[in-house]
């Protein structure tokens, strides 16, 4: 292949002044993270109560639960991008419209970029929550009605505690999606790691040494990230379930 | 919703599904095909005897699916090229339209999250089979064709095409290199008649009615063939 290799591109300076090239891609970084970390507090917070609602008794609570899944799970996430950054803000009342819309960069990509995500991972948490209280016996919510807990107790002392540390293992998954959707942010403009190192593409010419640093970057990353969860996971595990006898080999 | 122009939809959809949504569906289709096929040979060599095999499939798998897709896009669209000059000897990179820079991409990526199907329908057929397959005198080759895979296929069915759906909606990430797919094309328009509420709206509307439709139809499949054991 003929391509001239220029490791040394990144110890150069980058033209919009911030420094060197791997310190801008690192703050890159950190862009991609708070829009991960904002996002993924919606999404739990969101996920959380729109999972438990499909869960119980009734029947029409049920069914727009179900609704709000297939609407944001049934769009690619780079048109509800666009419907966050150009369309919401022409809907919402003018005064606050035009506030969102003159925002000073980068927050004015920003703000749409993590409630977009944020939502977008609120209906695959709502999911994972529902199935992972869905896994639960059926005696664990009847002992609760049994000892006359009320629905709202059950949930609270019985069935989520429960339902949360096991399906912590999926939601690290999601966490990891979260940090790798962030990158469609690039489309309104946010200058997250991806974005960034198309920005160094663009300055420097050097194509593969931008990517291949922001390739490593997301790789430490996720290693970071599955080696946090897993301490996690050890630490909360249900006792009792096969995933927390310390005979069970695996991963 | 006052001033919500609908003409401008009216004026372009004859663009925005001939052009645009072509594009996305043949991407769509010839990404599944190719994307099961490759898919289907990374699981084969994730769970092959051979640990230089497994390790090289796996260590494939897994850095695809650690890495943005807007990362892998770009990787490919400018590697491609290269990759092609190498194939044929030439000394320049050569020209890849497009299309074809899009196949390949969403090819070798999503044959990443096809493998992890694949396997987990591979692991699902019963030892058994492959015992008796060995039993009749067929080789690796004919127990996988004929016997085993056949079988992950059928108890696979729904998965893969439930990731064909996601696949689908992947594909509006190729706005990212400008290519002319279902959402470019209504980009290209809405940013031309300055009319971005309404044709943002109509690409969610439709990619909605695709995407609902195609999982319902996954739905009906999966309790129709499902194997009753």
């Amino acid at each position: 292949m003929n391509y001239n290799w220029e490791w040394s591109i990144y110890l150069a300076a980058e033209p919009g002044g911030t420094g060197i090239y791997i310190k801008y891609l690192v703050i890159g970084l950190g862009w991609t993270l708070a829009t991960a970390l904002a996002a993924w507090v919606i999404a739990l917070a969101i996920g959380s109560v729109v999972g438990t609602l499909r869960t119980t008794p009734h029947k029409w609570v049920v069914r727009l639960g179900n609704a709000y899944v297939e609407i944001f799970r049934n769009v690619p996430l780079i048109v509800q991008m666009f419907l966050w950054f150009f369309v919401v803000p022409e809907l919402l009342p003018k005064a606050l419209g035009d506030w969102v819309k003159q925002m000073a960069p980068p927050w004015g990509s920003y703000l749409p970029a993590v409630m977009c995500l944020g939502l977008y991972t609120s209906v695959r948490i709502a999911e994972q929550v529902k199935s992972g209280i869905g896994s639960l016996s059926r005696g664990q919510g009847m002992a609760g009605t049994a000892l006359g807990l009320t629905l709202g107790q059950n949930y609270r002392f019985v069935l989520l505690p429960q339902a949360f540390r096991i399906v912590l293992p999926p939601l690290t998954s999601e966490f990891m999606n979260v940090i790798k959707n962030s990158s469609v942010a690039l489309t309104i403009g946010l200058l997250e790691l991806t974005g960034r190192a198309r920005a160094m593409q663009e300055f420097s010419f050097k194509v593969f040494e931008a990517f291949a640093a922001a390739t490593v970057i997301y790789l430490l990353t996720n290693l970071v990230v599955v080696y946090g969860m897993r301490a996690l996971e050890k630490k909360v595990r249900v006792p009792g379930l096969i995933s927390a006898s310390p005979t069970a080999g695996g991963h | 919703m006052s001033g919500y122009d609908f003409d401008v939809i009216q004026r372009s959809w004859v663009y925005l599904f001939r052009d645009g949504m072509t594009f996305t569906l043949t991407l769509t289709a010839l990404a599944m095909v190719g994307g099961i096929f490759f898919g289907t040979l990374l699981a084969m060599m994730r769970l092959s005897r051979f640990s230089i095999l497994s390790y090289a499939a796996g260590g494939y798998v897994n850095l695809m699916r650690s890495l943005p897709l807007v990362l892998v896009i770009f990787w490919f669209f400018f590697l491609v090229p290269y990759i092609g000059a190498w194939a044929i000897g030439a000394k320049d990179p050569v020209k890849v339209g497009s299309f074809m820079s899009c196949l390949i991409t969403f090819t070798m990526f999503e044959a990443a999250y096809y493998c992890e199907i694949m396997r987990a329908g591979i692991q699902s057929v019963a030892r058994g089979q492959v015992w008796a397959g060995y039993a009749l005198g067929l080789n690796y080759w004919l127990t996988m064709g004929k016997i085993v895979l056949p079988q992950a296929f059928r108890n696979m069915l729904p998965v893969l095409l439930t990731q064909t759906v996601i696949l689908f909606q992947d594909t509006s990430l190729v706005y990212v290199i400008s290519a002319t797919d279902f959402l470019g094309a209504a980009a290209k328009v809405a940013n031309r008649d300055y009319r971005l509420v309404e044709m943002y709206t109509f690409v969610a509307v439709v990619y909605f009615i695709i995407s609902f439709g195609l999982s319902l139809l996954v739905k009906q499949l999966q309790s129709r063939i499902a194997i009753i054991r």
